[in-house]
């Protein structure tokens, strides 16, 4: 498991972030996900070999909740 | 402001303006004024609108933008519609005052851990070249010049400066570095070129340690943040429901009741329904928190532990190195026939090629130059002390038993601590005490500790019980363990966290040495001095930077702010919306009322969060 950060733009608000990660919780190949209203900061933890795949699918789950939102990593 | 916010705000003042003229100009057909509302509508409610299209094709209905829409399209629809303007028009008001208040307290808090170096000068084929902190590796040299931040933890090779190191520990006084020093990235380079070996690649660096710890402090949670998350969760369902319970059961068994003013009272409801406005000063209140905490050298790893904090009972703290400064000074010399300087000179000289922890307090004590072409003949009685021939004179440094070895006639000190007896040509001289002292700041802090209601404050040590017992009277603390070994002080501590009030926490306090189990088995565990110390960091949940216990005292005191003003926010916000429900269910309070109980409660509610940063210095 490795951790990674990611910058996360455009949340409107804080339940808005709450909601977002209730939703990523959902995606089983990450761990420990947590979204920073405030710092806007996005971290999780994943198999270094299921990154790509991980980021894939937390983008489409963004993509249908908060399509505004965009992340990148740190 | 930002682009997005300064576009919003220009649709405010144009929208704004529309109704202003269409509210004073009286137009031969009221179609024109109807028309001119509409336009403001459109101009300050079109983003509202698509994302609440959009929200409802993905089964979002209680998003707020779907509620907003609601609420206006409905007050345009039963023909009020200069109020859907008006709503839709305070609400932008507030979202806009909202995006401001967090972006600034991002930036302020940003300010106060601003010690992100952006650029290391590196020695490269003989030349210097400007590079990111991150691709520098150990062992390279780096220069930093006046001015310049220290982007990676070194050792200094050549030249001396004074360096700031007020970011990372909220100490105002520079200190001094001169070659073969270590120094810490984060610090600010004051006035001299250093020229620095680099010992730690930037990821393991102690402002990326920093960072990453301020940075991902937010993200746990505290049990208040989680409450008010959970709140909003039912409110705003129990609110809608409730709203189109009163839009459709008065009408028919109130007799005389209009159908349309009891849709007005249920758009009302829809208007205070969102909660966002409510939850967002929760997390700016802990966020500020844990930045004015930053801001006077103490990084709190999570909004959970600067709840807890607040609720502190019991305080529990090592000595050596925590309570006292760890290190043995010379804290009494007491000299017959020769002046002190003297007897401190011939003890100095004496032990002056000895490595003993009380052969360097004794030098450090003397603090002149010793010509050693003076002791002739020296040798160490293991476990009793020193025999050396000084300018001629047979001298005994040590403790009783090398008096009682020399059959040395002496008087026994009645001080507490390590008793060094000194004869000079088998005559007694005196007696030198040395002791670990106990730091200034301790005293402060067992005063503030008491200040802030902690109810017991024990010390847990090591050391022998006459010189803890001596420590706590001091201190006055309310009690103390002494003689103790690392099993002992968790034995102890699981009991305490037994006796402690269900709310109450255990907090533990050490340099961080050798405190792993305790650390992690208090409630919270604080390290200090943590600069410089990895597994500190590491099993600590609040780091103090110095080593001033003091600063748990206003740590305490930050999260009893933080802990008021959440309470506050929370019983403010709550209250507000339910009177403001009440007044509208009941017919009292208008829409208009309604879009400033809610724009007005989060505008007060993130003033209120925003008064945290505001550290009395």
């Amino acid at each position: 498991m490795k951790k990674y950060k990611f910058k996360i733009k455009g949340l409107d608000c804080v339940n808005c972030a709450n909601e977002l990660e209730g939703e990523l919780q959902k995606i089983d190949i990450i761990d420990k996900v947590s979204i920073s209203f405030m710092m806007e900061r996005l971290v999780f933890e994943c198999l270094i070999e299921n990154k790509e795949e991980a980021i894939d699918r937390i983008k489409k789950v963004i993509k249908k909740e908060e399509p505004d939102v965009v992340i990148e990593e740190v | 402001m930002d682009n997005k916010m300064k576009k919003r705000l220009i649709r405010i003042i144009i929208s704004f303006l529309i109704v202003i003229i269409s509210f004073f100009i009286e137009f031969n057909n009221n179609l024109y004024n109807n028309i001119l509302f509409f336009i403001a509508y459109i101009i300050i409610g079109y983003d509202i609108v698509l994302k609440a299209i959009r929200n409802i094709s993905r089964g979002h209905v209680f998003d707020e933008n779907f509620l907003m829409t609601i609420a206006t399209i409905g007050a345009i629809l039963i023909g009020e519609l200069p109020e859907g303007v008006a709503v839709m028009l305070f609400y932008q008001v507030g979202e806009l005052f909202q995006s401001y208040a967090v972006d600034r307290s991002r930036k302020s808090v940003a300010s106060l851990m601003d010690i992100r170096p952006d650029y290391a000068n590196v020695y490269r084929n003989k030349e210097i070249s400007k590079v990111d902190p991150d691709d520098v590796s150990v062992g390279e040299i780096i220069l930093v010049k006046p001015g310049e931040k220290i982007p990676l933890d070194g050792t200094v090779i050549e030249g001396e400066s004074m360096i700031n190191t007020l970011a990372l520990t909220g100490e105002s006084i520079p200190k001094h570095v001169t070659k073969g020093e270590n120094v810490l990235s984060g610090c600010i380079n004051n006035d001299g070129t250093l020229k620095i070996r680099v010992d730690k690649e930037f990821e393991e660096s102690t402002v990326s340690k920093i960072l990453d710890l301020v940075e991902n402090a937010s993200s746990r949670k505290s049990r208040s943040e989680n409450f008010i998350s959970k709140f909003a969760k039912y409110y705003t369902p129990i609110v809608v429901i409730i709203a189109v319970v009163l839009a459709i059961v008065p009408p028919f068994i109130i007799d005389g009741a209009l159908f349309k003013d009891w849709v007005y009272r249920a758009l009302s409801f829809l208007v205070v329904s969102c909660p966002c406005a409510l939850v967002i000063s929760i997390p700016l209140s802990f966020f500020g928190g844990i930045g004015a905490a930053s801001r006077i050298g103490v990084l709190v790893k999570g909004s959970n532990y600067l709840e807890a904090l607040a609720n502190t009972e019991i305080i529990v703290c090592d000595k050596t190195g925590t309570l006292t400064e760890g290190v043995f000074k010379v804290q009494k010399v007491d000299a017959i026939d020769y002046p002190d300087e003297d007897l401190l000179k011939y003890a100095a000289y004496c032990e002056c090629f000895s490595n003993h922890p009380i052969a360097i307090s004794l030098r450090e004590a003397y603090n002149k130059n010793i010509d050693e072409s003076l002791v002739t003949k020296t040798k160490e009685i293991s476990g009793k002390g020193v025999l050396s021939i000084v300018d001629k004179r047979k001298v005994l440094v040590g403790n009783k038993k090398l008096m009682d070895k020399y059959k040395i006639d002496f008087k026994e000190s009645s001080e507490v601590g390590t008793v060094i007896y000194v004869a000079i040509d088998k005559k007694f001289v005196g007696s030198i005490v040395i002791a670990d002292k106990i730091k200034d700041d301790s005293y402060k802090a067992v005063k503030l500790f008491k200040k802030n209601n902690v109810e017991r404050i024990i010390m847990l040590t090591g050391d022998l019980e006459n010189i803890s017992k001596d420590v706590a009277n001091k201190l006055n603390l309310d009690e103390y363990y002494a003689e103790l070994l690392p099993q002992d002080k968790v034995s102890l501590v699981e009991k305490f966290i037994r006796q402690k009030s269900s709310n109450g926490k255990l907090v533990f306090i050490g340099d961080g040495i050798n405190d792993a189990p305790v650390l992690a088995l208090a409630d919270i565990g604080i390290a200090m001095g943590g600069l410089g110390s990895d597994a500190a960091i590491e099993a600590s949940d609040v780091v103090i930077m110095t080593d001033e216990v003091s600063k748990l005292a206003s740590c305490i005191e930050i999260s009893k702010k933080t802990m008021r003003i959440v309470k506050e926010n929370i019983i403010f916000a709550i209250s507000v919306k339910i009177l403001v429900l009440i007044l509208s269910a009941l017919g009292i309070a208008s829409m208009w009322a309604a879009v400033f109980a809610d724009v007005g409660v989060s505008v007060l509610a993130i003033l209120n969060a925003l008064r945290i940063l505001v550290v009395k210095k």
